[in-house]
């Protein structure tokens, strides 16, 4: 049986990608090594992390927020197992979405450890060993990425564990040790926090989020320590001895000469990032080439080395998002039948799911000022938003940078409850070129957060109503 | 569905205002059948349909104000019609050999995937996206139609940096777009209730806009010289018949003073020069510029190679154009390019005057009234038709001595115009 695609990985970029290329007429099949589609997005990573910081997010409003509501309830009790299996529900059901996204396009699922045999040749080894060969034109891998791992930490899942373990602890851990303080770290060691835990996040470089813009940074680190979680900035965490009942992590600093210290905990956390997954897919013996990061290389049009074979997502490089997976998913569906598929990777939103959200999308100010691009700022904070004063949710700001000549909007950054929600608008306006100005003539709903978009862009031009 | 757009007006012409509609919507159009009329400052010009079919919607109705490129309606394609709307997605087509990866076998022989080329930003045509809310405004309060501006977004619209470009280049273009200011004092109430106040035509306006942008740029000046037409006069009078017979046009005067300031052209080449910046460009062609009035205006179409015409040559040429100027059938291309400008103010009875320069042009001839004057010559008083001769020159670049000279050139000519036939 020829197909005219196979998708090996069904994460969102490939998924997507099988589902984009179907419509497009493509007879299309799809690898997947694990039991069930979605990949580390909808299976471990993603969507299981959302339902539990919603559940978790939603615990601690119950014990702190409600009683200045007038809503007397007792402090609320966790039942961590009852929690577990409601996050379960989320990866069920997204799963079984993928499963009937893929019979509704006619997409064959093929379960078992794809490689690469040979030019149009898909191997695919069953769980019991078997294998069968699939015959295509074209390939796209999309295995996504796998946990970073540190020297002289191993990671069992059971007390030290990266984010699949950390979204299935058994307990809350009375002291959580976060390695990383990037998106993952906070976004789990805020889990936990709320649930209980006394939550330290160790961080290598001199302050949280890296790569994010410096002002939101700065305020998100503030905002986590009110919250109640530890920073050891400029810190490594050399290792960890697993002999006793408790965890001894050794902490040094980050750079030159300094005093060891032993922090102790019940559960570490390694979230130090994300490397791409490209194991036993055949790629040396196909002759695909790898960069020096193990990203497989492509061109503009995805196409490997290799004619015939592509790649996308976390497996090449590129931010590793999903939606810029699925992105690329299309693109490359659209480009195997001739279509002028593309990504815009200047508008690529990033969200950080903890409680304020953080989102941003195209440029930070470092970034700006290293490119010696003239811009002016606009900053709006929540607490001159109607909405976020009646809601009492008044952390953050939004800020928005605009080119200082033609006043396009070049980068927005938003942390604030909704942040995640409110950077679309951001990343439509900056699709269509948007200038500072136009953001602030379209009408926004009041009271909505939003208006605190406009506001930010009509503070670029000094002219803010509510500040 | 084909766009129907405003065509190209002509060098510096960005707007005009919607006319007349010869069809409405619904009618049936034939391939180039004129569709609306559009008025410029310069000219009336038709615009035909880019498609046969059905009219549909107008989207510029008569009395607006529409720039280059911007779309007046649209024609449903009917039976027989051939152009679809052409809309430039500015999108590049996938790579060609991709299509042959998904038809052949892999193993085929294929070259390495080449590395695509960074899509230079291609001028998408002129989008039907709605303007942006910064652009809009920016457009009502300069004037300057979005519609004209090259758009830089990927969908061709027009961002709030291009528009804020457009205009800061039309505020640095020597005519500037901006509302005239009225500023009369009231007058008493017994005056104003006996004022009509009538607003200039778009012809009247640009041509005031026009005298006073000649006058503020060009150091003006006039020199006066007078000539006895007797001779020319003598000539028209024994062969006028004969000339018409065999050419087929009247024999004027036009012709005479055409062939005599270009002789005098050759001779004082400043007269046919223009300033550009600091340069001075001189033209070795003489294309003369004629000016004829009509009931809508003064419009001065150009004999183009007047040099090359014979004397029935330029007659025939004046002819036809002045026909077209007081049918409203003059074009863009028929008053661009002149180089030089005779204007005749005696046909009304003017004995006197001081033209304005046609600019960007550094010199005009001005004729008037042929009155029989007593003059002396060879020592006795003689009665001759006289006319006086002005020119008016851009000091700038022609200076007294050559001014005074093409004038004396041109008045010797006249007089003697064996030196016509001599190119002396």
């Amino acid at each position: 049986m020829a197909y005219d695609l196979i998708v090996i990985g069904t994460g969102p970029g490939g998924y997507v990608c099988a589902i984009r290329a179907a419509q497009l007429g493509l007879k299309t099949a799809v690898v997947e090594k694990s039991d069930s589609y979605g990949g580390t997005c909808l299976n471990i990573g993603c969507i299981p992390s959302k339902a539990l910081l919603h559940a978790s997010e939603l615990f601690e409003e119950a014990g702190h927020s409600f009683a200045k509501m007038g809503i007397g309830v007792p402090a609320p009790t966790l039942d961590l197992k009852t929690m577990l299996q409601f996050k379960q529900d989320a990866i069920d059901g997204n799963v079984k979405g993928v499963d009937f996204l893929f019979k509704k396009n006619k997409i064959e699922g093929f379960k078992g450890a794809g490689r690469i045999a040979g030019p149009g040749k898909v191997e695919v080894k069953g769980a019991d060993g078997k294998t069968q060969t699939l015959e295509t034109k074209s390939i796209v891998i999309a295995t996504g990425s796998d946990v970073a791992r540190l020297k002289g930490i191993t990671i069992d899942e059971k007390r030290v564990v990266s984010s699949t373990g950390a979204l299935t602890l058994p307990e809350v851990p009375k002291h959580l040790l976060v390695i990383g303080a990037g998106v993952i770290g906070l976004e789990l060691g805020s889990v936990w926090r709320r649930l209980g835990a006394k939550v330290t996040v160790v961080e290598f470089l001199d302050g949280v989020l890296p790569g994010m813009d410096g002002e939101v940074r700065r305020q998100a680190q503030r905002l986590f320590e009110k919250q109640g979680m530890t920073f050891k900035l400029s810190s490594k965490v050399t290792g960890v001895d697993t002999s006793g009942k408790t965890l001894k992590a050794t902490v040094e600093p980050a750079k030159g000469e300094g005093k060891a210290e032993t922090i102790e905990a019940d559960v570490v956390l390694v979230s130090t990032g994300r490397v791409p997954f490209t194991d036993g897919l055949g790629l040396k013996e196909a002759g695909v080439k790898l960069d020096e990061r193990g990203r497989v290389i492509v061109d503009h049009y995805y196409a490997t080395n290799v004619p015939g074979i592509w790649a996308i997502g976390d497996v090449i490089a590129g931010p590793m998002l999903a939606h810029k997976a699925e992105d690329e998913g299309v693109a490359v569906a659209e480009i195997l039948v001739g279509q002028a598929g593309h990504v815009n990777y200047d508008v690529i939103p990033a969200v950080v799911y903890t409680m304020p959200e953080i989102a941003s999308v195209g440029k930070s100010e470092e970034e700006l000022k290293a490119a010696n691009v003239a811009y002016n700022t606009g900053k709006f904070p929540f607490t001159a938003n109607g909405r976020a004063k009646a809601n009492q949710q008044t952390d953050g700001f939004v800020k928005i940078l605009a080119d200082a000549k033609t006043d396009r909007v070049l980068g927005v950054h938003i942390i604030g409850s909704d942040a995640g929600n409110m950077i679309a608008e951001a990343a439509i306006a900056m699709e269509f070129g948007a200038s500072a100005e136009d953001i602030a003539r379209t009408c926004h709903a009041h009271p909505t957060l939003p208006e605190a978009v406009k506001e930010a862009a009509l503070a670029v031009a000094k002219r803010a109503i509510h500040m | 569905m084909t766009d129907i757009r405003v065509p190209t007006l002509g060098e510096s012409v960005t707007e005009a205002t919607v006319g007349k509609w010869f069809k409405q919507p619904g009618d049936a159009v034939a391939v180039d059948e004129p569709l609306v009329e559009l008025e410029t400052d310069k000219v009336t010009l038709e615009v035909p349909a880019p498609a046969a079919g059905v009219l549909g919607e107008i989207a510029a109705k008569n009395g607006e104000t529409v720039g280059v490129g911007a779309i007046l309606g649209s024609i449903k394609d009917g039976a027989g019609a051939a152009v679809k709307a052409g809309t430039a997605t500015g999108a590049p087509q996938g790579r060609p050999d991709v299509k042959q990866a998904t038809t052949a076998p892999i193993n085929a022989a294929e070259e390495e995937p080449a590395p695509r080329k960074p899509e230079p930003a291609k001028p998408a045509a002129p989008s039907a996206m709605p303007a942006p809310p910064s652009v809009r405004k920016l457009a009502a309060e300069s004037g300057v139609d979005p519609a004209s501006v090259q758009g830089s977004g990927v969908r061709g619209q027009v961002s709030k940096g291009d528009m804020m470009a457009a205009i800061e280049r039309a505020a640095s273009a020597p005519t500037p777009v901006s509302a005239p200011v009225q500023m009369r004092a009231p007058s008493a109430p017994d005056d104003a209730s006996r004022e009509e106040r009538v607003k200039m035509t778009r012809l009247r306006q640009t041509i005031a806009r026009r005298l006073k942008d000649a006058q503020n740029t060009a150091a003006l000046l006039t020199t006066y010289n007078e000539v006895d037409m007797s001779a020319v006069m003598h000539m028209r009078s024994q062969y006028k018949d004969l000339f018409e017979k065999r050419h087929g046009v009247k024999l004027g005067f036009m012709s005479f003073f055409t062939r005599a300031c270009i002789q005098a052209l050759k001779e004082v080449p400043e007269v046919n020069a223009e300033i550009d910046g600091t340069d001075i460009v001189f033209k070795n062609y003489y294309h003369i510029g004629v000016a004829v009035g009509t009931d809508r205006g003064l419009v001065v179409p150009v004999v183009r190679d007047a040099d090359n015409l014979s004397l029935a040559g330029i007659e025939k040429a004046i002819s036809a154009l002045g026909k077209k100027a007081r049918d409203g059938q003059l074009k863009i291309e028929d008053m661009q390019g002149g180089t030089f400008t005779i204007s005749n103010g005696g046909v009304y009875g003017s004995l006197m005057s001081m033209p304005i320069i046609n600019a960007p042009q550094s010199g005009i001839l001005g004729m008037h009234k042929i009155q029989e004057r007593p003059v002396v010559v060879g020592g006795k008083i003689e009665i001759r038709p006289m006319m006086y001769l002005a020119l008016t020159y851009d000091h700038r670049v022609v200076d007294g001595q050559g001014a005074v000279t093409f004038l004396v050139r041109v008045k010797e000519n006249l007089e003697d115009p064996a030196r016509i036939v001599l190119d002396l």
